[in-house]
């Protein structure tokens, strides 16, 4: 840490809800530009800390799509706490692979896998409370919240995320060029 | 199977407290705990709570999307999916043996990823515990703590991961979800800039590595008590070794040892996986209980992962990583080392073995030049098995005439580990947190122990999970008072 006052820094928040924490890696792979960044911000729950609820930020990413009870309430909470909320990579914007299931037909699929399946043994599917109610269908973040930014890409690349948060941080209307721009 | 706190006798009037999410693991788990009036755990569990739908919706694809889609398990470990599904694919297009110059440079993307892996897991993840304490502050307890007190630790760390990374984008054409692989073989050479940047850095990633060994042989030296008996419980090992027993991550046959250290079964091809191994469902976790079968599920659970490779294989075949290999076993004295923090120092051992490989691959011709692609009699079945970063990971399908996938099974590494994880976990319980008053530093010592497994849990939710909507209103004591279901 710096001596620089908290107050100075911004406060970032990011989760995963149904992806697959690529997203996340490829944050990362901002590299050691990660030490310049924490500088100027500072993170609130995230994978990377200790910090299980969102608290107020200035900026929340969200990675993945939402496919059960709880990412609805993670969702909810970080779109309550956080100022700007950008959706992060196929899976928030459109619900990316995982929703590949929503035209698949329900209890046929658990019962394959819990209870069919070669080589299951006491099948049975998994029901017990403390697993979040799943919904039906795989729903693009935008569906149940407002959100501010898209940042399309699976996952967007280290530089897309790098781009887009200096500019945001330094006050800019975050701008991805064409190459930074990918679907893939 | 070691079901001892597993389910309380008397569920009702315990206390229930949770620990959710899991923090700096990859994936969503909660631990939850019931206590009683005494403050004794009387039961823990890890749920894996998260549930995708890898596994179905891949039937009725073309076999030749797979290698891509299934990266989408996990962001963190996209390249051993990619290999393995590759792997099992071979064997459909009937390439029993793929060329010299696809292995390599499949080998080379494996241990690049391996490495990049390993050195999130211990820098970015698990060193905060570490270098701080389990019950430090939590504003300090992560990877932006540790670059403020240990700026070398933390940049090494950084730049180890980098440069597995580039491995990756230089074999695979992009650092996460890439396209190198392919059944049959490769759809890419090295190029001479790429290896030749690679080679100018890779001498310090060895170094860099080593010191990342001494750095937990420091640790486990400071504090004896701790790293040789926290989370400390027998458990039979599972990885896969080369024909004469060395370590190798890419490619080998199943071994399993017994909690002595005594080998069970040796040799077993990858295409024999399911004569071996079942699993077991519970109600209380979308994460399979896999177990071998001749065992049964009480007793035939096991550790998959660096702890389980480093002690299953004979050897490992490079010098550095070698000795520290024997100095290790040495620290068992004649018993398998068991201690929950040692997987961090199997780790790192293993980190260190990938730079050495990466190091000598880079020199090899192959890797620039050559046939990349072998095919053969078409098959309608196919498995892959690899070492990922975090254990066996075993891929398996069938195709249909039609090039459409008509069945695919995964156990992927996080399930092997699944019940030594909730052992590890029962086992801080009773040590730690019986009795005492929980402050959120105790109960990161139950993280600290799932996190030394490195637990992939958003690939272990690849199972489908499609229910109708439900609904329950339920009061203080867990009855439920109204139930509502939306089809
Ligand atoms: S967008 Fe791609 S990288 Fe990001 S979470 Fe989804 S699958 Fe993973």
């Amino acid at each position: 840490m710096t001596d620089k006052p908290q107050a100075a820094r911004l406060r970032v928040a990011t989760t995963s809800l149904a992806g697959c924490f690529g997203c996340h890696m490829s944050f990362l792979d901002i590299d050691e530009r990660l030490f310049d960044l924490v500088q100027v911000v500072e993170f609130d729950r995230s994978p990377l800390t200790d910090i299980k609820h969102c608290g107020p930020c200035d900026i929340g990413l969200i990675e993945g799509g939402v496919c059960n009870a709880e990412n609805v309430h993670v969702l909810r909470e970080f779109r309550r706490n956080c100022k700007t909320l950008v959706a992060v990579g196929a899976c928030a914007i459109n619900g990316g692979l995982p929703a590949q299931r929503n035209h698949l037909d329900l209890g046929d699929c658990l019962q394959q896998v819990y209870v069919q399946r070669d080589g299951v043994e006491d099948g049975g599917v998994p029901d017990d409370p403390e697993l979040p109610l799943l919904l039906d269908r795989v729903h693009p973040i935008h569906e149940v919240v407002r959100v501010d930014y898209f940042i399309p890409g699976c996952p967007p690349s280290g530089e897309a995320m790098w781009k887009f948060l200096t500019d945001l941080i330094a006050g800019r209307t975050p701008r991805l060029s064409h190459p930074l721009l990918r679907f893939d | 199977m070691d079901s001892s706190l597993e389910t309380a006798e008397h569920r009702d009037h315990l206390r229930r407290v949770v620990i959710d999410p899991v923090s700096r693991v990859e994936g969503h788990g909660k631990v939850t705990l019931l206590l009683d009036d005494e403050d004794q755990v009387q039961e823990a569990r890890l749920h894996i709570v998260e549930f995708r739908g890898f596994e179905v919706f891949i039937q009725g694809r073309p076999y030749w999307e797979v290698p891509v889609m299934v990266q989408r398990l996990c962001g963190i470990c996209p390249v051993s999916h990619h290999l393995a599904a590759s792997k099992a694919l071979d064997r459909v297009v009937g390439a029993m043996a793929i060329t010299a110059s696809a292995e390599k440079m499949r080998r080379l993307m494996h241990y690049g990823q391996i490495l990049q892996s390993h050195a999130l897991h211990f820098f970015h993840l698990s060193s905060p515990d570490l270098l701080f304490g389990f019950e430090s502050d939590v504003g300090q307890r992560n990877i932006v703590g540790v670059a403020a007190a240990y700026p070398d630790v933390a940049r090494q760390g950084v730049l180890l991961r980098k440069f597995g990374q580039e491995v990756i984008r230089a074999t695979a054409g992009k650092r996460i979800h890439g396209t190198g692989s392919i059944p049959g073989g490769m759809n890419r050479h090295l190029s001479v800039a790429d290896r030749d940047a690679l080679r100018s850095d890779v001498g310090r990633m060895v170094e860099w590595s080593r010191s990342a060994v001494e750095l937990v042989k420091r640790l486990h030296r400071a504090d004896p008590s701790l790293y040789d008996n926290f989370g400390r419980f027998r458990a039979n090992m599972m990885s896969l070794v080369r024909a004469d027993g060395a370590m190798d991550l890419y490619h080998g046959a199943l071994r399993f040892r017994d909690a002595d250290g005594k080998i069970l079964l040796d040799g077993v091809p990858d295409q024999a996986y399911r004569g071996l191994l079942r699993e077991q469902v519970k109600p209380w976790s979308y994460m399979k209980f896999p177990y071998l079968q001749q065992l049964g599920p009480e007793v035939g659970w096991y550790q998959v992962g660096p702890l389980a490779r480093v002690q299953n294989c004979d050897s490992i075949p490079s010098p550095l990583a070698e000795a520290e290999r024997r100095e290790f076993i040495d620290h068992g004295a004649g018993e398998p080392v068991r201690a929950t923090l040692a997987y961090h120092w199997a780790r790192m051992i293993e980190l260190l073995h990938t730079a050495e490989v990466i190091r000598d691959l880079l020199d090899d011709p192959d890797l620039l030049d050559g046939p990349l692609v072998a095919v053969g009699e078409r098959q309608h079945e196919g498995v892959g098995i690899i070492e990922a970063p975090r254990g066996t990971l075993i891929h398996h399908y069938q195709v249909g005439d039609d090039d459409l996938v008509t069945m695919c099974n995964l156990i992927v590494s996080t399930t092997h580990n699944n019940q030594a994880m909730n052992t590890a976990v029962r086992e801080v319980a009773r040590r730690y947190l019986n009795g005492r008053k929980l402050t959120e530093g105790l109960l990161n010592h139950i993280e600290v122990a799932i996190r030394a497994y490195d637990p992939c849990l958003s690939c272990a939710t690849h199972a489908l999970g499609q229910m109708p909507l439900v609904l329950e209103l339920a009061d203080a004591r867990g009855q439920v008072l109204e139930r509502v279901v939306r089809d």
